[in-house]
Order: C-alpha cells, then sequence, then structure tokens
C-alpha cells in the first residue's frame, strides 16, 4: 500500500519533472538537447509508467527478468514468484516438485501462496454438523465426569394468577427447559386450576403435575408466605401419594435459579441445604447499608451479606445457619402485595432446601430414624415454616454448593400494584381503545405534528407528567427538553396554540 | 517384543464407565505400551565433565535458559546426573552424553540466537576428544547430544556421525538428522497443571487458537512465514463462528484449551510447536497443519490415531475436514488423549517421574542399541572432517 502511494508520488515527481523539463526544453532550442539526456529521460518515464501501470511486484519481477544476468537465484523463486502475483483466489496448488536440496519432499522453499476459497464464510450446514459434535462430545464428558446415576427432579411451584405471573413463570419454566436430568415439574395454584397457567406451562414441554389449590392467595404478605408453605406441603402430599421418586427441591416463580445449582443437588443425600441470595428489590433509596455502632451482647452477622443457607466450619460440617438479618428493615418493609416497599424473607426460605422424595413416602424401610412421620407434619399446616420441620434433628442436614460458599439462586419478591390491569393471557384482543398515531410518541428526531384537535391537545398534558420520570431516567436529547418546555407552555395557555415545531 | 494393549492403568480415569446400558469400555492403552518401558537396566549413559564454562556458567549469565522452549538440554543434563542408567564406568557405557548448552544465548526478547552454537559445539568436541579415547574409537558414533535449535546451514560436520536429539522434525530437512530421537519442546508442568480446571467443563468451543498468522516484523507480505498456511487460516475463517482464532494472548489461554474440541498446531517458522504439547496435556485434538513433520516419539506414540493431519494445500477446506470425522473418531482420539501416560510422556517435570519425557528419550536412545559392529573405527581411521563448515566456526570459542 505504502509502495504503491510512493510510487504514485514518484510517478507524480516524475511527470510534474517531465512537466518542468518540456517548458524547459521550450525555452532551450530544440535541437541543441542531447539525445543522451533525452534518451535516460524516456526510459526513466517507461520504467515509472511501468512501475505505475503494472503495480510494484510485477515491475519489479519484469526488470528482475530483464535484468538479471546471474544464475543463482533458483527457478523456484521466479516460479513461486510468479505464482503469488497471479490471483491467490481459487485453490491454486503450491508447486509439488522437487527442490535440488531434498528428494521426493512435498516441501518447497520459498513464497508460498496464501490459499483462500472462492467463498471464505461458513458453511450453516458444517455449523449445524459442528454442533452436533460438540454437543455429543458434551453428553459424552458428562456421562464420564458428571453424576453418575442422576435422579429425576421434581420442582414445586407455587403461584397464581397475577400481572407479574407471566414473567415469573417463564423465567422458571425456562431454567427448568435447559435441566439436563429428567423433571417432574408440580405447579400448585391458589384458587383453583386455571387454563391461562396451564397454557402457560403446556408450552414448557415438561413432565408436570398441574393441581389447584383452595383459598385465594391473600393480600398481606405475611399470609401469603403462609399460603404458600401450605400449598408446598399440598404439593409434598402429591409426592407421597404418587411415591414420586427423585430429588425435590422449590423452585418459587419469582426466583431466579443457576443451572449448576440442578449439578449440585444431584449430590444429596436426604435433606441438604443451599446458598440462597437475597435480592431485596425496591424503588427508591433503600438503604441496606447500616451502620452497627452499637453492638449488644451477641451479634451474630456483622456483614450484611444478603444469603441464607448453611454455614460450615473449616472442616466442612455444618455448624449453623447463615440468616439475612431482616430486623433493621422490618419497619421500611413491604406489608401488602403491591406495596412499593421491599419484601423481606423469613428467616430461612423453603428454596434454599432439597429433599430426597423418599423422606415423606410411607412405609419405606430405609428411612432414617430423624425424619418426622408425615402424619405428625401435615397435620398442622399452619406450623410448618421451612423443610426443617420435617426432621426432627437439624445436624443432619448436608450443606452443598461447597458448603455453602456458592450461591446457586437468587430469591426476590417483585409484584405489580394489586389493582393493575392486564390483559389474560397477555393477549390483546380486542385492540386497544386509545390508539394514539405514531408522531405523537416522542422519537427523538420525528418532528412532532401541530395537534390537529383539541383532544390530542389535552393528552398532551398527561404525557408531560409522565416525561419527568422518563426523561430523568433516559439521557435528555435536547428536542425533547425543548419539547417538555414547549408542552409546558400549552398547559399554561390552555388551549392556546403555539407553534411547537421547533426543530 | 508384544505386550497386551490396554495394560492395566492406575489412576481413576481408567475406571471410568459409561452411564448407559453398554458394555463397559476402558480407556485403551493403545497409545504405544512403548511409553511405558523403563529405561533403566537396558542402557546405561556415560555423562563427560566438562568444564563449567560449557555448561553451569552459561546458565549463570542467563536464568532465562531454565524456562524457555529449549530448556530440555539443562533438565536433561540434570536428570542424567543423578538417573540410575548413569554410569561412572566408560568402558560399560553405551552411550555418551556431553553436556554443553548450545542453546542458552538470548536475545532480550529470549528468542536464542544460534550464531555461537556451532563453535561451542566444536571446542567441546575438540575437548573430548583429546581428553578420553571414546570419541575417537567411533567417531561419536556412540555419543548423543541434545541440538535443541536449528541451525539454518544444516548439522554441524562433527555432528555426521552421532546421535541428536532435537526438537526439530521435518522430513529431508538439511536440519534433520536420521536417526535422531525427536522431543517435544520443554513446556512448564507446574505452570500448566496450575491452569487445569475440572474436566467436567462442557468443551464448548470447536477449533481454538491463539497466535500469530503474519509475522510482520520478518515477512510482512506473508507467504513465507508458515508457508502461508497460517495465513490461510486466518483469512479463510476469520469470521467462521466455530473457530476462536485471534492473535490476542489472553491469560486464559490453558483454561480456554480445555474448553475446546479441536486445537490447531499449524507450523511457523519451524514445523513444531509447543502448542502440540499443550493439545495433548489438556485433552484437545491436535490438529497439525505441517507437511513433512515428524512428530515427538514416532515410534512410540501413535499419532495418526491421535491427532488429525490436514495438509497445507487443504486449509481452505479445514472445517469440510474436521465436521467430516466421524464422532466415534473424535470420541475415540478424546480417549486416547486422556490417557495420562500419553501426558506424561510429553512432560519434563522436576523432579523427574517415571514415564515421562526424559524416560522416553532414553527408550528411544535403548532402542537403538545395539549399536553395529562397524561403528567401531579400527585405530587411525579417520572419517571426520575437522575442517569442514564455514571459517567463522573454526574459530576457537
Amino acid at each position: 500500500m505504502k509502495q504503491l502511494t510512493a510510487l504514485q508520488q514518484q510517478g507524480r515527481r516524475s511527470n510534474s519533472f517531465r512537466n518542468a523539463s518540456s517548458p524547459l526544453d521550450a525555452t532551450v532550442d530544440g535541437a541543441i538537447k542531447s539525445p543522451a539526456t533525452i534518451f535516460w529521460l524516456i526510459l526513466h518515464g517507461l520504467c515509472c509508467l511501468i512501475s505505475l501501470v503494472l503495480g510494484f511486484r510485477f515491475s519489479r519481477l519484469v526488470f528482475f527478468l530483464l535484468f538479471s544476468t546471474s544464475s543463482s537465484p533458483s527457478a523456484t523463486n521466479i516460479y513461486s514468484a510468479l505464482q503469488t502475483t497471479l490471483p491467490s483466489s481459487g485453490a491454486a496448488s503450491p508447486p509439488e516438485r522437487n527442490v535440488s536440496a531434498a528428494g521426493g519432499s512435498r516441501v518447497v522453499v520459498g513464497r508460498h501462496g496464501i490459499l483462500i476459497r472462492p467463498w471464505p464464510h461458513p458453511d450453516p450446514a458444517e455449523v449445524m454438523k459442528a454442533h452436533g459434535i460438540i454437543e455429543r462430545v458434551q453428553t459424552e464428558q458428562r456421562s464420564q465426569y458428571g453424576v453418575k446415576n442422576p435422579r429425576t427432579v421434581i420442582a414445586i411451584t407455587p403461584t397464581y394468577v397475577r400481572t407479574f405471573q407471566t414473567p415469573h413463570l417463564t423465567g422458571v419454566m425456562h431454567s427448568l427447559m435447559n435441566v439436563p436430568y429428567d423433571l417432574i415439574w408440580i405447579v400448585v395454584e391458589a384458587g383453583g386450576a386455571t387454563n391461562e397457567t396451564a397454557s402457560l406451562i403446556a408450552k414448557s414441554g415438561l413432565k408436570n403435575i398441574h393441581i389447584g389449590f383452595d383459598g385465594k392467595m391473600p393480600f398481606l404478605w405475611e399470609d401469603r408466605h403462609k399460603l404458600e408453605s401450605r400449598m408446598r406441603l399440598h404439593a409434598l402430599r402429591i409426592v407421597r401419594e404418587k411415591r414420586l421418586d427423585g430429588i425435590v427441591m422449590f423452585a418459587d416463580d419469582s426466583n431466579m435459579h443457576s443451572l449448576e445449582l440442578f449439578d449440585e443437588i444431584q449430590n444429596v443425600k436426604w435433606v441438604g441445604a443451599v446458598s440462597v441470595g437475597i435480592l431485596v428489590g425496591g424503588s427508591e433509596e433503600t438503604e441496606l447499608t447500616i451502620v452497627q455502632t452499637d453492638d449488644n451482647g451477641k451479634d451474630e452477622k456483622k456483614s450484611q451479606v444478603p444469603v441464607q443457607g448453611p454455614a460450615c466450619n473449616s472442616s466442612n460440617h455444618l455448624v449453623g445457619w447463615h440468616t439475612f438479618n431482616t430486623l433493621p428493615f422490618v419497619d421500611r418493609s413491604a406489608r401488602y402485595i403491591g406495596d412499593r416497599a421491599f419484601v423481606l424473607p423469613r428467616k430461612l426460605e423453603w428454596a434454599g432446601f432439597v429433599l430426597n422424595s423418599r423422606l415423606v413416602w410411607e412405609d419405606t424401610e430405609d428411612k432414617p430414624v430423624w425424619v418426622k412421620e408425615w402424619e405428625e407434619v401435615g397435620r398442622d399446616d399452619e406450623g410448618v415454616e421451612s423443610p426443617l420441620s420435617l426432621v426432627k434433628d437439624t445436624s443432619v442436614v448436608e450443606p452443598l454448593g461447597s458448603c455453602g460458599r456458592k450461591v446457586l439462586l437468587w430469591w426476590l419478591r417483585v409484584e405489580a400494584r394489586a389493582d393493575s390491569k392486564f390483559p389474560a393471557r397477555w393477549i390483546i384482543d380486542p385492540p386497544l381503545e386509545i390508539t394514539v398515531p405514531a408522531k405523537r410518541t416522542p422519537w427523538p428526531d420525528a418532528p412532532p405534528e401541530l395537534p390537529s384537535s383539541a383532544e390530542k391537545v389535552i393528552i398532551m398534558p398527561e404525557n408531560t407528567e409522565k416525561r419527568p420520570t422518563k426523561s430523568g431516567s433516559r439521557k435528555k436529547r435536547s428536542s425533547r427538553s425543548k419539547r417538555k418546555r414547549s408542552a409546558k407552555v400549552l398547559d399554561e395557555h390552555a388551549l392556546a396554540r403555539h407553534s411547537i415545531g421547533d426543530n | 517384543m508384544t505386550k497386551d494393549f490396554g495394560a492395566d492403568l492406575v489412576g481413576p480415569r481408567s475406571a471410568f464407565k459409561f452411564h448407559r446400558t453398554q458394555p463397559t469400555e476402558r480407556i485403551s492403552g493403545s497409545a504405544g505400551d512403548v511409553l511405558e518401558d523403563d529405561p533403566v537396566g537396558r542402557l546405561k549413559v556415560f555423562v563427560y565433565e566438562l568444564p563449567s564454562k560449557y555448561n553451569k556458567k552459561i546458565l549463570q549469565k542467563d536464568p532465562r535458559c531454565l524456562t524457555h522452549m529449549f530448556a530440555a538440554e539443562i533438565y536433561m543434563h540434570r536428570f542424567l546426573l543423578s538417573s540410575p542408567v548413569r554410569t561412572l564406568n566408560p568402558e560399560e557405557a553405551d552411550w555418551f552424553y556431553t553436556p554443553v548448552y548450545t542453546t542458552c544465548d538470548l536475545t532480550p526478547n529470549g528468542l536464542p540466537l544460534p550464531f555461537k552454537s556451532p563453535r561451542m559445539m566444536r571446542s567441546a568436541i575438540q575437548l573430548i576428544s583429546s581428553n578420553w579415547p571414546y570419541w575417537n574409537r567411533t567417531e561419536g558414533a556412540d555419543h548423543f547430544f541434545i541440538e535443541e535449535k536449528a541451525i539454518d546451514r544444516g548439522i554441524l560436520p562433527l555432528l555426521q556421525r552421532a546421535t541428536l536429539v532435537q526438537t526439530f522434525g521435518q522430513r529431508n530437512h538439511v536440519c534433520l538428522k536420521d536417526g535422531s530421537v525427536i522431543i517435544p519442546p520443554y513446556a512448564p508442568p507446574q505452570k500448566m497443571q496450575a491452569h487445569l480446571i475440572p474436566p467436567s467443563t462442557p468443551r464448548s468451543i470447536f477449533v481454538y487458537f491463539r497466535g500469530l498468522f503474519y509475522d510482520v516484523g520478518n515477512d510482512p507480505e506473508g507467504g513465507y512465514y508458515a508457508r502461508g498456511a497460517r495465513a490461510s487460516v486466518w483469512e479463510n475463517f476469520k469470521d467462521n463462528p466455530l473457530f476462536d482464532i485471534s492473535t490476542e494472548h489472553p491469560t486464559t489461554y490453558y483454561e480456554d484449551m480445555q474448553r475446546a474440541v479441536f486445537c490447531l498446531c499449524p507450523l511457523g517458522w519451524a514445523p513444531w510447536s509447543p502448542r502440540l504439547v499443550e493439545a495433548v496435556i489438556f485433552g484437545c485434538i491436535p490438529v497439525i497443519i505441517a507437511d513433512d513433520i515428524v512428530l515427538p516419539f514416532a515410534d512410540a506414540i501413535p499419532w495418526e490415531d491421535i491427532g488429525v493431519f490436514v495438509a497445507e494445500k487443504d486449509v481452505p477446506k479445514l472445517d469440510t475436514i474436521l465436521t467430516s470425522i466421524p464422532i466415534n473418531e473424535i470420541l475415540r482420539k478424546q480417549r486416547l488423549l486422556a490417557n495420562p501416560s500419553m501426558k506424561q510422556a510429553m512432560l519434563f517435570p522436576q523432579p523427574a517421574q517415571s514415564r515421562d519425557a526424559f524416560h522416553q528419550i532414553l527408550n528411544g536412545l535403548a532402542r537403538k542399541l545395539p549399536h553395529d559392529k562397524n561403528v567401531y573405527l579400527n585405530p587411525g581411521e579417520k572419517i571426520l572432517n575437522w575442517t569442514a563448515g564455514p571459517v567463522g566456526d573454526l574459530k576457537p570459542w
């Protein structure tokens, strides 16, 4: 590239030289100019022209061939040089000839072409084949290094129909669809089984048991937690009746699960506990960091690490539990569903525990002695706060996820306002009543139209109300701010027609 | 000497069974039962005592020699000094070793300079031929040298009859001597050990390569470096999502290799590269793009079964070639690569362990025994020409 430009400059220079020389010639009487200089001039010009036209490599080649007298440059060099000057696309094979030094070798010393095929882009069929190969390799890896005898995962999800059901349940559904083991999904729905939930679940293609639970979901979070516990126990009853075999885990519909969780729970023997990250979501400024100035007596956890789960000592034995200290926040927490404040977890969430389903079966011989009888537990539905109520002695719980050091799932409770409306099954039918033409939407570079009717003007003030929050959260664009100002002007002067077109 | 394949391999990996109801299959040890030979008792090596200016002083001047690719010569010397194959009685020795560190002359960047090594070697040979009678007895036919870095103009004439242990393997090349023992380049075992990831991590990269495609410093127009093969790989597959290739130097290089199914090992200025060693250690199938290459321990390791060989002219079709390998072949290659004795044979661990590269070198030398009767010269007979070679080499060192 550089050489070409240098050449061009050289050419230009020579051109200019020639131009400069021709006036010179004109000034001097032409006849006196010596033929030698003219000859060299013309030769120089010719050489430059050849270089320009043929390009650097060719011209060098031509000169080399014309003027070289030595016999040392081997034929292979010239041949391969010629080879490279030919368009290198297409499968031109390198010269397959014997080099003088070696006999019978395929390897030739010297310059080789860079072979590029005519369409150097991926072929979709081959990409698919490669993905098939990768999948097969991974299956092999899993069978060799992964869990030896994977057990069925039984996921229990309590849910009910509300605005956020679809996004939450879709998240859980997709996580469960990616689990590489056999899965049974037990969905317990408060208020009875509905078609809405059923249609959502059916999209997963998973084996599921969809049961309804009598009782509408209550309004207060306290009561909701209690009802969810009862729903989970109901699901465990189903496990017991149907004698489902596998590992029971509690997948609440607003939680987020990592796929490593499902690999890790395969290691459980009877009861296991994993660390749960607590996401205390909130709207505006939620000061979660508190300064513990006075330490009163026993202060369990100084650090506000929002994780619930097993606590181990250095020899990896369970010695206690990490819980998220919610006391400082209780007065700021949400009380009813749809409250703008954040929702706090209880001491130990169900989601952090996994059970061997045989614990709830009746009449199995090898049930360990420390498990309570089902009848005992099931009688008192109200008091069951966590699966720990199923065991007499909490020290038998196995800590999973490298003894609780790995956080494998996250707990979150986010709900919409109680009076929020959403279309059934999130399908818009019939079309919405208020249709605002696209020009009304404040795209930054679309020139705004003049309001043509009073109706549209009335709509404007509503937009100005909402806009402060929107423009506060996004980057301000000049047009929008101007718009806001002009819209405010409109607001002040009621129906006065000012030109909004400011762009 | 035949041993049955699939000989008992000690180690956790040899006991894996398939999960499905297929009959159980061991990772068969057909990667050369020869790898498990023990050289002790099969040969005896005598190590010449050279003045420290040939070895220790050089190392003291530049301790970087211990970690670069050609560090094998230093480690081999140390290994032989304390190995049971060493004998202090030269009369019963089968092989003679001259410890001279010829590649320990490094540029500030760490690349070895080949200029002084002929003179150094020549001076060492003069020393041993004048102080001991064993060189002249056979004119070096039962001596071996570790000649790592290839000198462009070929083997030193004085070494014509000796056996070279070298990393350079290309057929019909002036730098490869017939009958040499080809060894892998040195790769630091501890560093690789420190970057191991659990084997259950799924391999999700199809083809992996990190390195230069164009050597802009020495070959700006391309076509000389790697005989154009690396440039061809780049031009053909730079936008192919299956090929994770680039010139970066990521810190996760070793981890990435363990997540890849195929690792490209194309030639550079020389046909061999440490990538082969790294690919074998990390279980990534090596794709060797180097015509006429001779791979390390080729008589012991069945490289055809383990790696994929692609001719340089077939590089534009590399994706077709790799995706059309039957899946059973790929799984078999991975099983062979998982064989621990395979990985061990590529390493130079400190201290030496059984079946590692040091032992494989000795095995290679032992396989060349016994020496042919006619290497022993009659007294007074001379074959080598002591004044051959460029004049610059004849200067004393």
